[in-house]
């Protein structure tokens, strides 16, 4: 479904209140959002990061091979090229991965978001894969995670323990490791986001989808690439039902502004 | 030469819809089915020299796309009599 901007004087804030953490004379964040075949929560990650947060944010199609001097690089939800074979399966040969590749080789932060997580974990950029949901069912509704890990770009601005109203969509969550893959996702903390209830308290009842240790996202070793079943990006303003999610973006303002990139 | 590639779930890996079909089976009657493992099956038809050199372009390729690593495992049959005339 096309969306259009909002307008200014209804309910969502446009034009946008300015970053909040960037500095006088701090240039905007520029986010890359990489189209596949078949995304469909790109233009909400647009939307998030241009008109929400109030930086910049650039379209980046899939068979580009430069990623146009981004910041930060959004791997989008949705349906890349039709979930044929496996999910991500087939976006992770896009000539824009290789370029994703080298961005997050350099310690550029990269954030895939449901299909996106799905490409960045087909990629091998992340470890582990994502299985049919344990009930099979899609399921689109809101879930409550609990922030694990507070030391990667896209959680920085959250606290360790804060739980995050966020929405889901997806046939293809159920996130399954080996053993000792997850007991070493565990031992290096790059378990980011766990599912839990509205207290945030994780035991399971609050796993939609038969995720392995209640796992909603994880990081890579290095930290600076993330992924996640959830989608912030949906969650940054109130009418959509949620703020909960702007934290994500957030975060990796603050986390370039600290690193003295933007 | 024809080839075929059989991609399944390892056994360590839980299966929703094998289980739901094997429900449905023994909803049908058919009790004596213990359990269901569904899977994904590929022909290739592919230009090589021999049986073998077949078998190990078509393995690269499962190991590179048709299969997951992490969750799935392949097995891969090689047709000897090359590629019958359709």
């Amino acid at each position: 479904m096309a969306r259009s901007r909002p307008e200014a004087g209804r309910a969502v804030r446009f034009p946008p209140a300015p970053p909040r953490r960037a500095g006088a004379g701090m240039r905007p964040v520029k986010f890359a959002i990489i189209q596949f075949p078949g995304s469909n929560c790109d233009h909400d990650a647009y939307h998030a990061a241009r008109y929400v947060l109030g930086q910049q944010a650039e379209f980046v199609w899939h068979k580009e091979t430069g990623l146009r001097s981004a910041d930060v690089v959004v791997l989008p939800g949705g349906f890349s090229y039709g979930d044929y074979l496996r999910t991500g399966a087939i976006a992770r040969f896009s000539p824009v991965m290789q370029r994703v590749r080298e961005f997050a080789a350099t310690g550029g932060p990269v954030i895939g978001i449901c299909n996106g997580f799905q490409v960045l974990l087909e990629a091998g950029f992340l470890e582990g894969a994502l299985l049919r949901n344990r009930g099979l069912k899609f399921l689109c509704r809101h879930v409550h995670v609990r922030v694990e890990q507070t030391d990667t770009p896209f959680s920085c601005a959250a606290s360790v323990g804060q739980v995050l109203k966020l929405p889901i969509a997806h046939g293809e969550g159920n996130f399954h490791a080996a053993p000792e893959t997850a007991a070493a996702l565990e031992a290096n903390r790059q378990v980011v986001f766990r599912y839990c209830d509205a207290a945030g308290t994780v035991t399971g009842g609050g796993n939609p989808n038969g995720s392995l240790h209640e796992i909603a996202g994880v990081c890579n070793r290095r930290r600076n690439v993330v992924g996640l079943m959830p989608h912030p990006e949906r969650a940054c303003e109130s009418a959509l039902g949620s703020e909960d999610g702007r934290v994500v973006f957030e975060s990796v303002v603050a986390a370039m502004a600290a690193t003295g990139a933007a | 030469m024809r080839t075929r590639v059989f991609v399944t779930l390892k056994p360590s890996v839980f299966d929703p819809q094998g289980r739901t079909i094997a429900a449905a089976l023994g909803s049908l009657g058919y009790g004596s089915v213990r359990d269901v493992r569904q899977g994904k099956y590929f022909e290739l038809d592919v230009d090589a020299e021999t049986p073998a050199a077949a078998r190990t372009l078509v393995s690269g390729i499962a190991d590179r796309l048709l299969a997951n690593p992490v969750i799935e495992s392949y097995r891969v049959e090689v047709d000897d009599h090359g590629t019958e005339p359709s």
